[in-house]
Parts: C-alpha cells; sequence; structure tokens
C-alpha cells in the first residue's frame, strides 16, 4: 500500500471539558475513527476515515463531538478542485476504479427547482384538500384501447378483457434495494410502510426474504441481469414483475456483490454458495434487442399465467424516447424510468456522474413521445431517481408520469445522511450493512413508522397542492404541464419540458 | 407428425394455435393433473413448460420455439427436432432432451436441473449457470459450441463431448470468460479461453460424474459410451471465486 | 409546442387558435350561462322563447358572445351535412368554397341571411354549404372520421375560415353580442326546430372572437358549457393522443371532442360517459354490487385522462337526445324542468320560469349523475 498524499476531509473533535468517556462514540462508528486509549483513560481520535455521517454526534449523550469539513484547501483553481485532486491522488494509489454510492451530488442537473407550480384564482375554485374529498388512488398498468359494454342500461357488461393492474393509494413507491444492497431489517421496514400506506416496494433482484413473505402482495419481484433468486414461487409470489435493464445511477453496467458480502442469509435468497462474488452482467443475456424485451416479457407472464403487470425499468438516456416506445410495443404494462440523480448502493463514479439524463427530461419526452404515437393510454410510467420531496412527486406527475418511485428519502427517513460510503459494507446507520451487529440499529418497527410518516407528510402536501389548482383527482394533475412554468431555462429546455416561461 | 407410442398420453396438437392458446392448453392439462403430455405439430411456439412445477413430462414433435422451459421447476421435456434460442432459462430442476442441435444461450442461470443436447450448441451456452446447495445444473452437450462457452459461469457442470469433431479441437473461443464458480469438462481442446480459468486434470469425483452424464447421453440418444470414456478429458476451472476483487478504488 | 408554434408563424391571426387565444394563453376562460330546450314529441318551435329564458339569465354574461345549436333545422336537407362555416373575409370565402367543393359534393350552397345591427362594425361572412361525402369506399364511421378531420383541417388552415357546425338536419349560429342581439343578427325567428341549445358568455380575454362562442359542434353533436376545468391539459393531451386537435383552446371544445370520442366512436352509452366525465370516488366505488364496482373501478382506469376535474354543468345534444350533467362536487348549477313534453336544461330555474311558469317538475340534478332526455320513437321530425 503507498502512502497516501491526501489530507483527513473533516476534522474530528472532542470537547474534553464535558466528554465522560462514555465510550458511545467508540461503539456508534463503524470506520473505527476512535479508539478508547487506556492510558490516560482518553478517547484517541483518526479522523482521516471519519465520513460525516454524524452517528457518534447524534449519540454522543454530552454532545462533545463536533466534525467539520477540513478548512485546508488546495490553492484555488476553478478546473483542478479539490475532489478532482483527491480523486486521482486515489487512484494513483490503487489503480482502481473509483466507487462511489448513492446518487450523483453535482449540482447542475435539477429540473425541478426550476418549475413552478399553479394555483386557482378567481375562474375556478381552490378546494378545501382536508374537508372535501381528494383522491390520490392510483392504478398502474396497461389500458385498453376499446372498451366495449354490451347495451344493456341496467347491469352494463363488460367485453373488454381486463389486464392486471398495481392498486396505489398515493403515487408514491420504493424503488428496487435488493437484500445485499440494503439489510433484511430495511426491507421490512419498507415493507411494513408499503402495507400501511397502501403502495408497494420493490425489493431488487436477490430473492424474497423468508420474513417479507407475509408482505408479497406489496412487494414488486425483480428480475436483473443475474437472475438471482429467481424462480416460479418468487415470481409468483409478488405482486407485479420489474424487468430491469438499467439503473440511473450507472446506465449500461451491470452490478457486483463482492464475495464479503455473501453471507449465509444473502446466500440463501440469492441461492448462490456464501463468499462467491455475485456478478449481474452488463446485459441480460436473453435480451440483445426491443424483441427479445418482449420475449422475456412474455416468459414471465406465462409463468405467472397473466395474472400480474410487468414492469421494465430502464434508466433515463438520450434516446429514452425511442426506447419506451419500443417498450410500450414488447408487451410490458409498465414502464419505469430511473434518472441520473438516482441513487445506487455502489457504482463507478464516472458512471454515476457523467451517464444518463435527469428524470424531469425523460419523463417529459417519453411522455411527448408515446403520446404523438397515441399509445401513451396502453402503459403506465413510473419515474424515479432523484425525487426528494412532495413537489418533486407533483411535477413529475404533471410532466407526464403516473407514480414515482423513491428510495433515499426513505433511507433518509430511518437514518441515513447521505455520506455516499454505502459501497464500504459499513453504514452506521444500519442500512447497507449486512454485518448483523450493526444492521440491529434499524428496528422495522421504529424505522417503518418514521417512512411511514414521511408518505403521510407528502400526502398531505399533494393534496394540498392539487386543491389549490381546483383539482380533486390525481388523473387530472397527470401530463396536465399547463399547471407548471418554468423559470431560469433556455427555450429549448421548456420546449422539451413541454411548459411556457413564468409569467407568460 | 404423430409421435408413436401415444395412448397414455395427453395430446395436444399445436397446429395453428398460438403460443398464449398452446401454453394454456398445457397448463390446463397439468392442472387436471396429466402427468404426460405430448404436444406435436410444435412450430415455434414459444414458453413452452414456462414455470411448470412438479414431475410432467412433456414430449416435443416439430421445433418449439425460444425460452422452452423457461423457469421450470421439475417437468422432463423431451423435443423430437432442433431447438431454438435461451433453452431452459433460469430453470430451477427438471431436464430438457434435445433430440438434435440447440440455438444460442441455452441453460443461462439456471441453478439446477439437467440439459442434454444431442448435436451441437450455439453461442454462450450455460452462461452464468449457478449452483446452490443440493441444486446442481448441468450441461452435456454431444457434439461441440460456439464461442463464450460458460461465460460469468458461478457454479454448475458443463460436459462437452465433440463426438462430431474430425480433429478434436472445438472452434470455441473465450471459453468460460468471467467464469468464477462450476466446472467445465471437455473432450478434445477449444480454440481459446477466458483469463479467468485455468485447466487440470480430472479427479476421481470428476470421473464419476463424466461417467454418469455419458451412460444418461447414451441412454438418450445412443453412442458407444465405452469409447467415449476411455478418451481424454480436461476440465476448466475458474482460477478465485472473486476474479474482480481489486477492480475499485474505496 | 413547436408544431403549434410553426403553424402560428405561418398563419398569423388566420388560425382558430391564433383568433381564439390572441394571447397565447394555456386555454381561453370563460363564464356563462347554459339552456337547452326540447319538445320530446318533435315538433317544432321558434326560438323566441330561448331567446328570452337566456336573456333572463344576462346577469352570468357580459356580451361578448352568445350562440344557438337547433336540431330539425333543415328537414327538406336532412340527408345532408349541412356546414356552418364562417369566414375572415372574401378571399378566406374563396378558398373555404373551394376547398368545400374538392372535398365533397356539395348539393346546394348559400350565404347565411345576417343582419347587421351596428354599422359602424363589419359583420364576418357566414355561408351554409348542404353536402354529400361522395368517397364510395368509406363505411358510415369513416365518412364521419372525414367530416371531423376536414373540419380540424379547415380550422387549422390558417385561411381564415373556420367551421361552426357539421352534422345533418341541424346547425350552429354564434357570434360576439348578447343572446338577444345575436339572435337578431341571424334572423333565429324565421328558423324552427324541436330542440334548441343556448348559451352566454363571459369571456375572460377580450376581445372575443365570434368562432370563440359556444355552442361547439362535431357532426350531430352539441356542446354548451359553463365553467373550467383545471384538467384541461391532462384532457387536451389525452385526445390529442387519439389524434384530435384542440382546435379553439377551450374546456368546450374538449367535451366536444371527449364526446365524440366516446360516444361515436366507441358507441358507449351517455350514462357510461357521465361516469367517466364525473366518476364517484373511490371510496363509493368499493361500497358497490361486484358489478357496478368493477364497471365503474375500470372506466375510470382506463378513462381517467377524460375525467373533467374542476367546476363544470354541460348540456349535450345530439338528435332526439338532450343530455345535462355536472360536475362531482356540484361546483356550477343546472336545472332540470319538464313541462309536459317539453323538456329543459339551464343554469338558473327563473330562466325556465320565466318562459313557462306552470312547470310540471323542476329537479336539480346531482353532481355526477347525467339528466338525459330522449325522443319518444316513432315520431318524424
Amino acid at each position: 500500500m503507498l502512502k497516501s498524499h491526501r489530507l483527513p476531509e473533516f476534522n474530528v473533535y472532542i470537547d474534553t471539558d464535558t466528554c465522560t468517556v462514555c465510550k458511545a462514540c467508540v461503539i456508534q462508528c463503524t470506520f473505527d475513527v476512535f479508539s478508547y486509549e487506556k492510558v490516560g483513560n482518553m478517547i484517541e481520535i483518526e479522523e482521516s476515515k471519519c465520513v460525516d455521517c454524524h452517528r457518534c454526534m447524534i449519540f454522543c449523550p454530552e454532545k462533545s463531538i463536533s466534525i467539520i469539513p477540513n478548512p485546508v484547501q488546495y490553492r484555488a483553481n476553478a478546473s483542478w478542485n479539490k475532489e478532482i485532486i483527491h480523486n486521482i491522488m486515489k487512484q494513483a494509489e490503487s489503480g482502481g476504479i473509483l466507487l462511489t454510492a448513492m446518487g450523483c451530488d453535482k449540482p447542475n442537473f435539477n429540473y425541478f427547482d426550476k418549475l413552478l407550480l399553479n394555483a386557482s384564482q378567481v375562474t375556478n375554485p381552490s378546494i378545501d384538500p382536508i374537508r372535501e374529498p381528494m383522491e390520490l388512488r392510483t392504478y398502474l398498468g396497461s389500458k385498453s384501447d376499446m372498451f366495449t359494454i354490451a347495451e344493456n342500461d341496467k347491469d352494463p357488461i363488460i367485453e373488454t378483457s381486463e389486464s392486471p393492474h398495481l392498486l396505489l393509494e398515493t403515487p408514491i413507491m420504493f424503488s428496487a434495494m435488493s437484500l445485499g444492497s440494503v439489510n433484511i431489517n430495511v426491507q421490512e421496514s419498507l415493507a411494513i410502510a408499503a402495507v400501511s400506506n397502501g403502495i408497494y416496494q420493490n425489493i431488487g433482484e436477490g430473492g424474497l426474504h423468508p420474513k417479507l413473505k407475509q408482505y408479497a402482495n406489496h412487494i414488486i419481484v425483480q428480475v436483473a441481469s443475474g437472475r438471482y433468486g429467481v424462480h416460479k414461487e418468487y415470481l409468483d409470489a409478488g405482486a407485479a414483475v420489474e424487468i430491469k435493464i438499467g439503473q440511473g445511477a450507472k446506465p449500461g453496467i451491470g452490478g457486483h456483490l463482492p464475495g464479503e458480502k455473501i453471507t449465509e442469509e444473502i446466500s440463501e435468497t440469492r441461492r448462490i454458495p456464501a463468499g462467491t462474488d455475485a456478478i449481474s452482467p452488463a446485459p441480460q443475456h436473453d435480451i440483445y434487442s426491443i424483441e427479445d424485451l418482449s420475449q422475456l416479457v412474455h416468459a414471465i407472464k406465462e409463468t405467472t399465467e397473466y395474472s400480474k403487470p410487468v414492469i421494465v425499468k430502464i434508466a433515463a438516456v438520450h434516446n429514452s424516447a425511442a426506447i419506451a416506445s419500443g417498450i410500450v410495443r414488447s408487451g410490458a404494462d409498465i414502464i419505469a424510468i430511473d434518472g441520473m440523480r438516482g441513487s445506487t448502493g455502489a457504482a463507478p463514479l464516472v458512471m454515476r456522474d457523467n451517464v444518463g439524463i435527469p428524470i424531469e427530461m425523460a419523463i417529459a419526452s417519453v411522455d411527448t413521445r408515446l403520446n404523438k404515437e397515441g399509445v401513451r393510454n396502453k402503459i403506465s410510467i413510473i419515474a424515479g431517481g432523484g425525487i426528494r420531496s412532495s413537489s418533486d412527486v407533483f411535477k413529475i406527475i404533471a410532466l407526464g408520469a403516473d407514480a414515482c418511485y423513491i428510495s433515499t428519502a426513505a433511507l433518509i427517513a430511518m437514518g441515513c445522511t447521505v455520506c455516499q460510503k454505502c459501497h464500504t459494507g459499513k453504514c452506521p446507520w444500519g442500512l447497507t450493512t449486512m454485518n448483523p451487529a450493526i444492521s440491529i440499529r434499524i428496528n422495522p418497527k421504529m424505522a417503518s413508522k418514521r417512512v411511514s410518516n414521511l408518505i403521510r407528510g407528502w400526502t398531505l402536501e399533494i393534496k394540498d397542492m392539487l386543491g389549490g389548482m381546483g383539482i380533486n383527482s390525481i388523473e387530472s394533475l397527470r401530463g396536465n404541464r399547463h399547471q407548471l412554468r418554468g423559470i431560469g431555462l433556455s427555450d429549448h429546455e421548456m420546449e422539451i419540458l413541454g411548459v411556457r416561461p413564468a409569467g407568460s | 407428425m404423430e409421435p408413436k407410442n401415444n395412448r397414455s398420453k395427453f395430446m395436444i396438437d399445436a397446429k395453428n394455435l398460438t403460443t398464449r392458446k398452446l401454453n394454456e392448453k398445457v397448463r390446463k392439462a397439468v392442472r387436471d393433473g396429466n402427468k404426460q403430455i405430448a404436444i406435436h405439430n410444435v412450430m415455434g411456439q414459444r414458453y413452452i413448460a414456462a414455470g411448470i412445477q412438479g414431475l410432467i413430462e412433456i414430449d416435443i414433435t416439430g421445433i418449439p420455439g425460444n425460452d422452452l422451459g423457461v423457469f421450470m421447476d421439475g417437468p422432463k421435456v423431451v423435443v423430437h427436432g432442433n431447438g431454438q434460442d435461451v433453452i431452459g432459462n433460469t430453470m430451477n430442476a427438471g431436464e430438457i432432451i434435445i433430440h438434435g442441435d440447440v440455438g444460442d444461450i441455452t441453460g443461462m442461470s439456471a441453478r439446477g436441473g439437467k440439459i442434454y443436447i444431442q448435436g451441437n450448441a450455439g453461442y454462450r451456452t450455460g452462461v452464468h449457470l449457478k449452483e446452490y446447495h443440493g441444486l446442481r445444473p448441468i450441461i452435456v452437450i454431444g457434439g461441440t459450441a460456439q464461442d463464450f462457452l460458460g461465460e460469468y459461469m458461478a457454479g454448475g457442470l458443463i460436459l462437452m463431448l465433440g463426438l462430431n469433431l474430425s480433429d478434436g479441437i472445438h472452434n470455441a473461443d473465450y471459453v468460460g470468460t468471467g467464469m468464477h464458480g462450476g466446472t467445465i469438462i471437455l473432450r478434445g481442446d477449444v480454440r481459446g479461453m477466458g483469463r479467468e480459468v485455468e485447466v487440470h486434470q480430472l479427479d476421481q469425483e470428476d470421473n464419476r460424474l463424466v461417467e454418469q452424464a455419458v451412460l444418461e447421453y447414451s441412454k438418450h440418444f445412443g453412442c458407444r459410451a465405452d469409447e467415449v470414456l476411455g478418451s481424454k478429458f480436461k476440465k476448466l476451472i475458474p482460477i478465485s471465486t472473486r476474479p474482480y476483487g481489486n477492480l475499485y478504488s474505496y | 409546442m413547436k408544431d403549434l408554434a410553426q403553424q402560428l408563424e405561418h398563419s398569423p391571426l388566420r388560425s382558430a387558435e391564433r383568433r381564439n387565444n390572441p394571447y397565447r394563453d394555456d386555454k381561453v376562460i370563460d363564464a356563462c350561462s347554459i339552456f337547452g330546450m326540447m319538445d320530446q314529441n318533435r315538433r317544432l318551435f321558434t326560438g323566441n322563447d330561448i331567446i328570452e329564458a337566456s336573456a333572463n339569465m344576462n346577469e352570468r354574461v357580459n356580451g361578448l358572445g352568445s350562440g344557438y345549436a337547433i336540431y330539425g333545422l333543415y328537414p327538406k336537407n336532412r340527408k345532408n351535412y349541412a356546414l356552418h362555416i364562417m369566414y375572415d373575409d372574401k378571399e378566406a370565402l374563396k378558398w373555404g368554397s373551394k376547398y368545400i367543393g374538392s372535398n365533397f359534393e356539395v348539393i346546394y350552397d348559400e350565404e347565411i341571411p345576417m343582419d347587421n345591427l351596428d354599422k359602424s362594425k363589419q359583420l364576418p361572412i357566414m355561408w351554409r354549404y348542404f353536402t354529400n361525402i361522395d368517397v364510395d369506399h368509406l363505411n358510415r364511421m369513416e365518412k364521419e372520421d372525414y367530416m371531423v378531420k376536414k373540419c380540424l383541417e379547415i380550422n387549422t388552415s390558417g385561411r381564415g375560415a373556420y367551421v361552426f357546425s357539421s352534422g345533418k338536419n341541424m346547425g350552429v349560429f354564434k357570434g360576439v353580442g348578447w343572446p338577444r342581439e345575436i339572435a337578431k343578427i341571424f334572423r333565429l325567428e324565421d328558423y324552427k326546430g324541436y330542440l334548441w341549445l343556448s348559451h352566454s358568455r363571459f369571456p375572460t380575454n377580450s376581445p372575443a372572437w365570434w368562432g370563440g362562442a359556444h355552442p361547439f359542434a362535431y357532426l350531430d353533436s352539441t356542446v354548451v358549457h359553463n365553467g373550467e376545468i383545471s384538467s384541461y391539459g391532462a384532457n387536451r393531451r389525452f385526445l390529442e393522443m387519439l389524434g384530435y386537435r384542440c382546435t379553439f383552446q377551450t374546456d368546450t371544445e374538449i367535451f366536444a371532442l371527449a364526446l365524440d370520442y366516446l360516444l361515436r366512436k366507441q358507441h358507449m352509452p351517455i350514462e357510461i360517459v357521465a361516469k367517466i366525465f364525473a366518476p364517484q370516488r373511490w371510496n363509493d366505488i368499493e361500497k358497490m354490487p361486484t358489478n357496478e364496482k368493477n364497471l365503474l373501478r375500470r372506466l375510470r382506469i382506463t378513462y381517467g385522462n377524460l375525467l373533467m376535474n374542476g367546476p363544470f354543468s354541460i348540456i349535450f345534444a345530439n338528435h332526439g337526445l338532450m343530455v345535462g350533467l355536472a360536475d362531482r362536487i356540484k361546483l356550477r348549477p343546472l336545472t332540470a324542468a319538464r313541462k309536459k313534453d317539453l323538456f329543459f336544461l339551464s343554469s338558473e330555474e327563473a330562466a325556465i320560469r320565466k318562459i313557462c311558469p306552470e312547470i310540471d317538475e323542476v329537479t336539480h340534478p346531482q353532481g355526477g349523475r347525467p339528466v338525459v332526455a330522449r325522443c319518444n320513437e316513432g315520431i318524424a321530425s
């Protein structure tokens, strides 16, 4: 190992006047920043290991710990900034691919904050959402072109066959986080929250843990390129099956769960031997083109006897609109699009920060394209990747999505501070670690309460925004871009988003 | 084409049936308690036996379409004719016996069961084959296969006999590329291998497996088992179960 | 967005979009009064009563638009599609007549007689054509599609021509003015029909434009509408996906097009259409018997984008049929009444009482529940 040329990113201080040397910090920090020194009865600090996760600060009973970004800067240089220099140093020391986690943290890919919402004044009334009915129920699945009803007013008979749908009481779902990327306590917390909110949790690929079976009606199972834990019972168990083609944080590349994370528990659900690498190939090897996608969609439908919707998830990329159009024709019921700000448990930094397009652009262009082709009604659209608030949910639906996927927000609700160290497997908040000694920090009963609270809060806010517009049902917001205006956007950006400038 | 002995079998004529219709009939026959099903006049219908569980025998005459036996869990499927692409995709258990050649990607991601191919296989046969506890998939190829045999292989066994080779060299490159588990056993040489594998001699356990598999092959298709077993085999296994351990910088 | 922009560039001020919506608002906003009157035995009557009734609701409007639809209008030519077209000028008329001539078989055409009440202003040219679609291989549905397509083409041509109505044995007369003024301008005292709709408006954009007045009509269907729908963007997007063009950019047009799609193309009974425009709440749907629950659930899933969200009341008419419908939380008024064979729908009861003091029955329809009146069968029009 070469000597590191990097200075610590954070400075860690303990106020010795208040510190009682209770060692809570030693126990709480999973990155071994703190150690107890018997000689002198004191806490030693190794600040180069600190990731700024705040676990120690929150759990220090005397609030004696403070962490501040290392004020030492390199000579000011707009091009060669601290992050760039550190990345080069890291690679010079290891020769590897820079690995990171969570979503893209760069500032310049956000359009939500440049979209403004409308409200009713005079010409139609706003609605009081707390006292008048306000409906967020959403059905996801494909819709038929013709709807034939036998001519009988008394008891109408529908002749059009029905395709399966997912019923959501609020248009928010938990996006795919596999067992392995997060632990079972996290998955169970989300499952409980999904059940109590009438929504769904996507468990990613990696099998269905026995503990989750009781929540299966609110679980979406995933088929990805590794086919880990994918079998007949697994496909039958879920409320829907998602084929994962790509992920917003790392479009076009596969995944890799290192052998040390394949514990006995993971081995059992993934059905591979413990300790071996779990490699998810870049492509699905039975899908090399659009007609092959159709083949996998139908293989799953045949296997599940057409009883549940099939979702196809793609990363938001430059030609998403054309791809989406193909997905509609593949027979899929729902398309999920994951924007470039979407999170990941581990991804090469270079992919996370450079590949793909923002979800706002992708949804706008896909919705427009499918409308132009006259097929938008055949499929439902789920938007994911970078949804941070109820207003983001609201805006993405106005841009054309039917519902959205969130995951980072749900993790934050459970304790995550977005320190971007998921890939190390040491998550101090007990979320993205397989280490049972740390993962017990998540108590599904308590954590699910926090997540449920978040969903409830967002749901209330969405109703408020709808009421303000004089709309009392979420379907009247879908694709209703007239309710949006852009600010600080170029003409071209607004054209793609299909919105007009504020004030026009 | 009518299959011969059809007295005890539930017969399905696939002529002019759509894929969906045919599979509905097959599933219904299974639900009705039929243990032996014969489908004739199959002409490209896909997903036959998809996700079917239990000890069912399905006899197919004609050419079944892609994804034959996808997610299958137990049945024995016999094809009197060639097969197409992605046979036994992600299958759990059961047997698929092909009296002929097959297309690409046979046995993708299977974690159990047996696939016997009388003749040749296409590209990426056995890609990402896995194994788990008692489940260990096996693919036996009577003839030869094309490139990327056993790519990403994480478990299981691929046995390639090369019965139709004149020079003993399989025209296959990148064999076992990305392999990090399982075993490939070859009769004859290949044109090239992935850098993640190394060649070994067969041990006693390997020899036992090969003998068992060749006898079974002979039972299905008929061949001089003793002659085949008398020839030289070699096995390819991964150098490491962690081939990409030092790829990343944290 | 771009299509629209390009089109406007090529046809400044002469396409329906630009004329009706000069400031390019998302859509045109207006308030209104609506009125409908039908003789269920198809006896013909003059417009005197309905003009009186509309005028009685002048408080609701500002005189910037009124209009009438009349059914049973052209019994002599009842087999022909009667096109009512407004032209900006003589050049437009020349173009329009040539266009009609080359796309239809014209049986007879003439200028619609008009009296100019205010000589300081110039009236647009109004023309009517009685036509056949002489394309042999088309079936009825295809002929109707052809007609709708040609109307949309004319409205978006940028030539200064605008189709007001295109059905058989019916017609629409409308313009900028108070109800009595418009009736006078078009000499409505000369016409008779068994079903009349009227509309009077309060547009928030000014100057108002003749083409922006209601009713809106496609083929035999006519709609008058009061209110504003906040779901406009979502509804419009869905209709455009189906190939419709929203040329006038009003809520009313959305109703007209949605009705064309559901009634004519999807063959749905009007009762079902009402359930699409103003569906019941999910909570109520859940409590229903299985059959009905399934129907309503599936209608809402399939046609959620045609839920008309926000305050509205509409009167919809077709031959032998008049329907009133208000939004599901009843934010706009609607009154229905009956006097023997006469059936009325109105924004205000007083308007009905004004012309028919002794009403047999008055009802105030529930939000989302259509009031349907049909002509008795077997009585010739």
